[in-house]
């Protein structure tokens, strides 16, 4: 059953507003993303990278194309089913921290399991768990605001996996921290995928980080560039503007 | 999100603003401690009005008069007839208007009217004194109806109908000065009580206290039984039999089992057979009227400032739906639904609503009963068994239900604000 459990994109658009101020975001991408893979979605700012991100965590809806999770369509889920699917199986780190001020850094880590309906005890017990896995155990009781950069960014961590989802989407994981920080924080996310399994989606424009995943999707305004192509000029004639898997 | 942990979310997140949570709060709590205090009011007012209809008559009572003349003006003088006009201008009709007096004959005609089970004349007798011992004597006055009238009594008990001695209920403003200990002490002691005959001659009765009761507003003086009203009157006439007997008032018994319905029916009837039959609730419903007036037109005031401080309300969850979009943002799109987003928010606006109005209410408990206090032992000593101010826990209950569907109600725009973002929007939102 794991093994059917893929994200499959085809043909995606989307476009922001209308009329003169349209702007199309994502024109036509395709992309198939397999249980237990690291997949970094590369790209200059604006390119897309984030609009993609959303698409396939079924957190927007496309404009036009098909998304299929697990083999079943997206468009025919229920709200319900989609929330039950991003609350159980998904995991978030987005570009900004989004930790609720204060709250304890434990409250903030078993969010998501509270929106679950979890238990008190329960959550607290796989919230603690998960700050010892991320050494963060003696700051539970401190507020969000009074941690560091890092810290922070661990916490969105442990708050992304706490879950135990099948995938974390990573928005610029390390995009607010310095060199040696963001080297822990990767660590980290690859450590989850090694030990745990966990598929890992990275939006990154760091070029090292995007080396050590398993698939770099190259986007440019809006399209993905193939791989071995990327670095040409001509690139853009050989998109794949919906074309089939 | 179950519902104790979104309860407990929504608590703390009204906790988070303090400053904006406190203003709020003290906005409805204005209007929680004025609609507080104002149904106290009304409810203390009537229940010392319910209080005096029980010292001034049981339930199963007409004050019956003569019918009044409503013709009289313009058709000219009435002719007279010596057997209806016997005497007039009874005193005891309402100012402006002469009530004709009731003679034995229409005793006879009230008494025979379906429904009614017995009717008797009052008579009034002026005592000048009473005095206790061969003590100091003090003018003194006897309530006419006090035979059909249930006393509120402080000791004792009441008035023997039935009975063959004279018996008395005396106001306690009476015990200490006659040279009693204490109201317990005046029970079952013997006074006299003087009176004047129409020849001036003056003469003492002998009664005995049965009980002691708190002085009433709209039935002054003391109570005496059928017994000693008689003894009082023979010796008020001095043995002469005044020619016409008439009285002004009577009072009638009636069937205890009557429907509201079947009592309106009877007095219908007695008018017809031109009597003015009014039960107690009917001489006081003007008064309760009154009075159930003005406690609405405070509570207008109050409901006023409530809708004042709803605006507050939703002008604060806006402002806090603003602030926290990011979080809202964050919470849809980890899973959490539309309607949940909705509870929440609709949460907060109740436990500011139940913070307002549960502080109001209780600050106008606390104050109220000490201002209530402070009133019965100076403003209003001379109203004793009144408390201005009744904290009944039903009406505060639901002045603080009220409160809470009112902030709930504001609370609807602001959560469905909330509800209604799209986490996208809300993720980018700076
Ligand atoms: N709500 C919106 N309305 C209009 N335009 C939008 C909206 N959201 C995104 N865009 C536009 O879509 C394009 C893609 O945005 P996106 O956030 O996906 O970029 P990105 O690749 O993640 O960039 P970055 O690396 O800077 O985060 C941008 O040009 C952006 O201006
Ligand atoms: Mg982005």
């Amino acid at each position: 059953m794991d093994s059917e459990w893929v994200i499959d994109a085809q043909g995606l658009e989307k476009s922001y507003g209308s009329g003169a101020s349209r702007f199309d975001a994502l024109k036509g991408v395709s992309v198939q993303i397999a249980p237990g893979e690291t997949v970094a979605i590369v790209g200059k700012s604006g390119s897309g990278k984030s609009t993609l991100m959303h698409l396939l965590a079924l957190l927007d809806k496309p404009d036009r194309g098909t998304l299929q999770v697990a083999g079943k369509d997206a468009k025919a889920l229920s709200k319900r089913a989609v929330n039950e699917l991003r609350n159980k199986e998904f995991g978030f780190v987005f570009q900004q921290f989004f930790l609720t001020p204060n709250v304890s850094v434990l409250d903030n880590v078993i969010l998501p399991l509270k929106i679950a309906g979890m238990g008190g005890r329960e959550r607290r017990r796989r919230g603690m768990q998960v700050l010892e896995q991320l050494e963060l155990v003696d700051k539970a009781g401190n507020k969000a605001t009074t941690l560091s950069g890092g810290q922070k960014q661990r916490v969105v961590i442990g708050r992304a996996l706490v879950n135990a989802p099948r995938v974390i989407f990573a928005d610029e994981p390390t995009g607010n921290l310095d060199t040696a920080t963001g080297a822990v924080v990767e660590d980290i996310l690859f450590e989850l995928n090694r030990s745990q399994d966990i598929t890992l989606v990275i939006v990154t424009h760091d070029e090292e980080l995007a080396a050590r995943c398993d698939r770099q999707i190259y986007i440019r305004d809006g399209l993905v560039v193939p791989q071995t192509a990327a670095t040409h000029t001509g690139a853009h004639a050989m998109t794949t503007a919906g074309g089939p898997a | 999100m179950r519902i104790k942990d979104l309860v407990a979310t929504a608590i703390s997140n009204t906790f988070r603003s303090k400053l904006r949570t406190t203003l709020t709060v003290l906005a409805i709590f204005v209007g929680a401690f004025t609609l507080t205090l104002t149904n106290a009011v009304g409810a203390g007012v009537s229940q010392y009005v319910d209080a005096q209809v029980g010292a001034l008559g049981s339930p199963d009572v007409f004050i019956i008069t003569q019918a009044t003349d409503a013709s009289t003006a313009g058709d000219g003088p009435v002719e007279f007839d010596a057997s209806s006009s016997a005497s007039v201008a009874s005193n005891q009709g309402p100012p402006g208007t002469t009530t004709k007096a009731l003679t034995d004959a229409d005793l006879v005609t009230i008494g025979a009217t379906a429904g009614i089970e017995s009717v008797d004349p009052i008579r009034s007798v002026q005592p000048d004194y009473i005095e206790y011992d061969s003590g100091t004597p003090y003018e003194f006055s006897i309530n006419a109806t006090s035979a059909v009238t249930t006393a509120d009594l402080t000791a004792g008990a009441q008035l023997d109908g039935g009975a063959s001695e004279a018996q008395l209920v005396l106001p306690d403003t009476f015990v200490l000065p006659l040279g009693f200990a204490s109201a317990e002490d005046a029970v079952g002691a013997s006074v006299s009580i003087g009176i004047t005959d129409i020849l001036g001659e003056k003469h003492t009765v002998d009664a005995t206290v049965v009980g002691v009761s708190l002085e009433s507003l709209l039935a002054a003086g003391a109570g005496a039984n059928d017994a000693l009203i008689a003894e009082l009157a023979d010796a008020q006439s001095s043995g002469i039999d005044t020619a016409v007997t008439s009285y002004g008032v009577a009072v009638a018994h009636f069937d205890t089992t009557l429907s509201a319905d079947a009592i309106t029916a009877l007095k219908a009837d007695l008018a017809t057979a031109g009597y003015t039959a009014r039960t107690i609730e009917d001489q006081l419903g003007a008064v309760q009227t009154v009075i159930n007036g003005i406690v609405g037109v405070l509570n207008a005031f109050a409901v006023i400032a409530l809708i004042a401080a709803a605006f507050g309300i939703i002008n604060t969850l806006l402002m806090s739906v603003q602030e926290r979009t990011r979080e809202i943002g964050l919470m849809k799109a980890m899973g959490m639904s539309s309607g949940k987003v909705y509870t929440l928010f609709s949460l907060e606006a109740i436990v500011i609503g139940f913070l307002g109005s549960a502080i109001g209410a209780g600050v106008a408990i606390g104050l109220g009963s000490a201002l209530s206090a402070a009133l019965s032992q100076g403003l209003l000593s001379g109203l004793p068994g009144l408390n201005i101010l009744l904290f009944e826990p039903a009406s505060v209950t639901f002045v603080i239900g009220l409160v809470m569907l009112i902030a709930f109600l504001s609370g609807t725009l602001p959560a469905q604000r909330a509800a209604k973002q799209n986490p996208i929007e809300s993720l980018r939102y700076e």
